[in-house]
């Protein structure tokens, strides 16, 4: 290889070399056919040069074996290709059960990472080596996409959706993290870095950095706000109790059910009354406009640790306990 | 030598006044006029391409501004998608030579053709005026929110400008569709159809049925940018997604637009070149058709990062690589047409070779970004760049070449140097792999497309890439050369200097205003090459 120019990119996430293994295979393979045409179609013009202008070909129209093989061959072939390339996506796409879980709100023209110990950082995002991370984002105006090439993840931040890649590093580094998604004027200058640390390291960091828990700021919100007094943890208030509601399904007054996730939260709070919980009349107010997207992930992450009021009724302190700075969740 | 008759009176000599040529209803006069419209758009996109080589040739922000630059990439693209690519061939080799392939006077509905033209040109100046106002920064892709609620550039009067001209896409794709069922000579039927007829069939179907889609659209970002309509801005209730599966339900199909009738032409110069049956006839004509049919199914391959649920990405994937087989087939086939051939090594045939060379890669690393594992990681970078320019200017453009080479000598009666046009062919085909081949390497790097700025370590390829891009301007600067000069100093062609078979090879070069003296009739297929004695004239 030639110094200074790169040709491939670093490995630097477990996912890394299951892409790149799909790759190899899939260069492979097509690489083949490009050379099988390329070299026949060479072949037969040199061989069957006509300088003259004035001969004819064979009088050949066509067979019908040799067009049902060059049809179910290659059919085969791609299936093999999707059947891999479609497992890879799914080690992409579902992420673990125990992830360290950092949130990200885009805007034109920076990333803001947070962490839940309550850190946060601007285009640049700290993360503990061989430990799965889960990033959940969200745009505040256009279209992004968070991309980080040497973990070979990306996904679009869209404003009003919640949007997750997740990883394992493998390799201590500085690595890129690139706006994917056109987003208008600076679009590439929406650009940070991934920093992977050894986990001490990383311990160090965190607790370097100060504030509250997002779980902490959370509550906060929630007193603030007045969500404490209609959503009461036993259920008596004039909203559904929250207690243990996260993963849940919830049956709506339109009849439909839903999963409580972080975008069902998001939207609860921004626009209550467009998927109404069966039982309860619409009469919460929006708080679009008070809370800004930090503010609503902090309330999910509140949200999550409430535990079902059936368990313990006891107070979302021991569930903070739990998830003291670094735990895996 | 022989002599060579001109005909007296031809299509361009009947009459000479400008009027004459703006009033006409001749199809061949309107494909001509669309020649010059789109080559004058093919040099707006060039010189909007030139600008952003340039400054890609530092990873500095040096040669123009942030803004600036976001224009230039979107007017380059803007005029090359639907100025260039979509009536590249269609409106001008499609008008010129369909009615003549099929022994018809004109199309079905001469005066509507016009109109094409006009609403054509009319689309053309709307856009012209927003570039001449400075431009959109939206990307070709007006995603929203940004296109609708967000940019401060001419959205608008860019979308009305692509809004007129789908119009004149979806009369066209009429005109040929009437013109085909109702217009083909006596003993002209379906299947001793020229290959190239059945491309445009197929063409004009996705022309009437994805077009609207489009409109609808652009109609739609049009209601939400001016009255505040909520349909994409979710601040306003409206939903993001909804444009882009909107967006590519149309221009999916779009890029079927672009690249079946240049399949067809590859078709006609194969088998006229190999004298030849064109290999698997009916098989490469359903294969059009199979690809107009599936394309409009594989829209959300463009989606997979976009937030659609896993399963129905999976869907999207398996139709992708679906419809990725019928154009493997076209392939295998032409390839086999060569086999036993009699290969008469003139410059059109050269531009099929280079055809044949890009438009396989182009196709087969569509397999890359159909394949979800991959697209994750490549999606929105060089690698997607790469990957289509291979096939609209690997392949559609350079199938337009091979076709305009090939029915030049019908469409101006002249010759032009063949060695030459073979030169050009080789420096177009050297200067597109020099330009493009770097961006697959850069897009698995990582380097993401739509970047102004971008990290040093991949200059080197950029630079290469840039360069690349200066052969391949000196290739396009030389056909415009040779074929202007053509015009004036080019050998007399005669009615058929190829020795083709089809009908347009039949009438005189340029044709009779009328195409025919009287109505051909036919009893074999397109390419009998092998039953005729072929024989210098
Ligand atoms: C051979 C079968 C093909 C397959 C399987 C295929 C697959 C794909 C996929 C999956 C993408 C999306 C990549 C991404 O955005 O991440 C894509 C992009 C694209 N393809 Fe293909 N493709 C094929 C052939 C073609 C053809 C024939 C054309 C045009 C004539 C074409 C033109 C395009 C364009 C214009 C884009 C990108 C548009 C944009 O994002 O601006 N492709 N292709
Ligand atoms: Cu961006
Ligand atoms: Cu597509």
């Amino acid at each position: 290889m030639l110094p200074g120019i790169p040709l491939f990119p670093e490995q630097a996430s477990t996912l890394a070399p299951e892409v790149d293994n799909l790759y190899f295979f899939v260069t492979a393979v097509t690489a083949f056919f490009a050379l099988l045409v390329v070299v026949l179609v060479l072949i037969f013009a040199i061989k069957y040069r006509d300088r003259t202008g004035e001969r004819v070909g064979a009088p050949i129209t066509g067979s019908i074996p040799l067009e049902l093989g060059w049809t179910i061959v290659p059919f085969f072939i791609a299936m093999a290709i999707f059947g891999w390339a479609t497992l890879v996506f799914f080690h992409i796409v579902r992420a673990p059960d125990q992830t360290l879980e950092v949130y990200s709100t885009g805007k034109r023209w920076m990333w803001r990472f947070q962490h839940i110990e309550g850190q946060g950082e601007i285009n640049e995002l700290h993360v503990p080596l061989g430990r799965p991370v889960k990033v959940i984002f969200t745009s505040e105006d256009v279209l992004h996409a968070i991309y980080i090439p040497a973990f070979r993840v990306k996904a679009d931040a869209i404003p009003g959706r919640y949007s997750s890649i997740w990883f394992t590093p493998t390799r201590a580094g500085e690595y890129h993290l690139f706006c994917a998604e056109y987003c208008g004027t600076k679009h590439s200058g929406m650009i940070g870095r991934v920093v992977v640390m050894e986990p001490n390291d990383y311990q160090a960091w965190l607790s370097g950095g100060g504030g509250l828990s997002m779980q902490a700021r959370g509550e906060q919100l929630f007193q603030q706000f007045g969500c404490a007094s209609c959503h009461l943890p036993d259920g008596s208030g004039r909203g559904p109790s929250l207690a243990g509601k996260y993963r849940s399904e919830e049956s709506l007054a339109n009849g439909t059910t839903v999963t409580v996730d972080d975008t069902y939260i998001r939207e609860s709070v921004l626009t209550p009354q467009m998927r109404l919980v069966a039982g309860y009349q619409p009469v919460m107010p929006t708080f679009q406009g008070q809370v800004n997207e930090e503010g609503l992930m902090s309330l999910i992450e509140y949200i999550k640790s409430l535990p079902s009021t059936r368990q313990t009724a006891a107070a979302p302190a021991a569930a903070a306990v739990a998830a003291a700075p670094g735990a895996p969740r | 030598m022989t002599t060579i008759v001109i005909p007296r009176v031809n299509y361009l000599n009947v009459k000479t006044t400008v009027a004459s040529w703006l009033l006409t209803r001749d199809h061949k006069r309107i494909g001509v006029m669309y020649l010059v419209v789109v080559a004058l758009a093919f040099f707006l996109g060039s010189v909007f391409a030139a600008g952003v080589r340039i400054e890609l040739t530092t990873p500095e922000g040096d040669f123009v501004s942030a803004d600036t630059y976001n224009r230039l990439f979107t007017m380059h693209a803007v005029f090359m998608v639907f100025f260039v690519l979509i009536p590249v061939v269609p409106a001008i080799l499609g008008n010129f030579v369909m009615p003549l392939m099929i022994g018809a006077k004109d199309v079905a509905f001469p005066t509507l053709n016009l109109l094409s033209w006009y609403v054509f040109v009319t689309g053309f100046l709307f856009t012209i005026a927003a570039l001449a106002l400075g431009g959109v920064d939206t990307g070709w892709t007006f995603y929203t929110p940004y296109s609708s609620n967000v940019s401060e550039s001419n959205v608008l009067l860019a979308g009305i400008g692509i809004f007129i001209t789908g119009f004149s896409s979806i009369l066209t794709g009429l005109n040929f569709m009437v013109t085909i069922h109702r217009m083909r000579a006596p003993g002209m039927t379906w299947f001793r159809l020229p290959l190239f007829v059945w491309a445009l069939y197929a063409t004009s179907l996705v022309m009437i049925l994805g077009t609207p889609v489009v409109a609808i659209t652009v109609g739609m970002v049009a209601l939400e940018r001016a009255f505040g309509f909520g349909i994409f801005d979710p601040r306003l209730g409206g939903d993001p997604v909804l444009f882009q599966h909107l967006f590519w339900f149309y221009s999916h199909p779009a890029v079927y637009i672009m690249i079946l009738p240049p399949m067809g032409v590859i078709s006609e110069v194969i088998a006229c070149f190999s004298r030849k049956n064109v290999f698997g006839y009916s098989f490469v004509a359903f294969s059009s058709l199979a690809i107009a049919v599936f394309g409009f199914l594989v829209w959300a391959h463009h989606l997979f990062v976009a937030g659609i649920s896993p399963y129905s990405a999976m869907v999207f994937s398996f139709l992708s690589f679906a419809v990725a087989i019928p154009s493997a087939v076209k392939t295998f086939n032409w390839t086999a047409t060569l086999y036993k051939g009699a290969i008469w090594w003139r410059a059109p045939l050269m531009w099929v070779f280079g055809f044949l060379g890009l438009f396989l890669v182009g196709g087969l690393t569509g397999l890359f970004l159909a394949s979800l594992g991959l697209d994750v990681h490549l999606h929105d970078t060089y690698f997607v760049v790469a990957h289509f320019h291979y096939i609209m200017v690997g392949g559609a453009i350079m199938g337009f070449f091979a076709g305009l080479h090939f029915w030049w000598p019908k469409m101006t009666g002249r010759m032009y140097s063949d060695g030459l046009a073979t030169v050009a062919a080789l420096l177009v085909f050297v200067g597109f792999n020099l330009t493009f081949f770097p961006q697959f390497i850069l897009g698995y790097l990582g380097m993401p497309r739509r970047y102004h700025v971008y990290p040093e370590e991949f200059q080197v390829l950029n630079v290469l890439s840039s360069s690349g891009a200066s052969v391949l301007a000196i290739g396009y600067s030389l056909v415009a050369i040779y074929l202007v000069y053509s015009l004036f100093r080019g050998e007399r062609a005669g009615a058929n200097p190829w020795l083709a078979t089809g009908l347009e090879w039949k009438t005189e070069s340029p044709p009779l205003p009328h195409n025919f003296p009287e109505t051909p009739i036919v009893n074999e297929g397109a390419y009998e090459y092998s039953k005729r004695e072929v024989k210098v004239a």
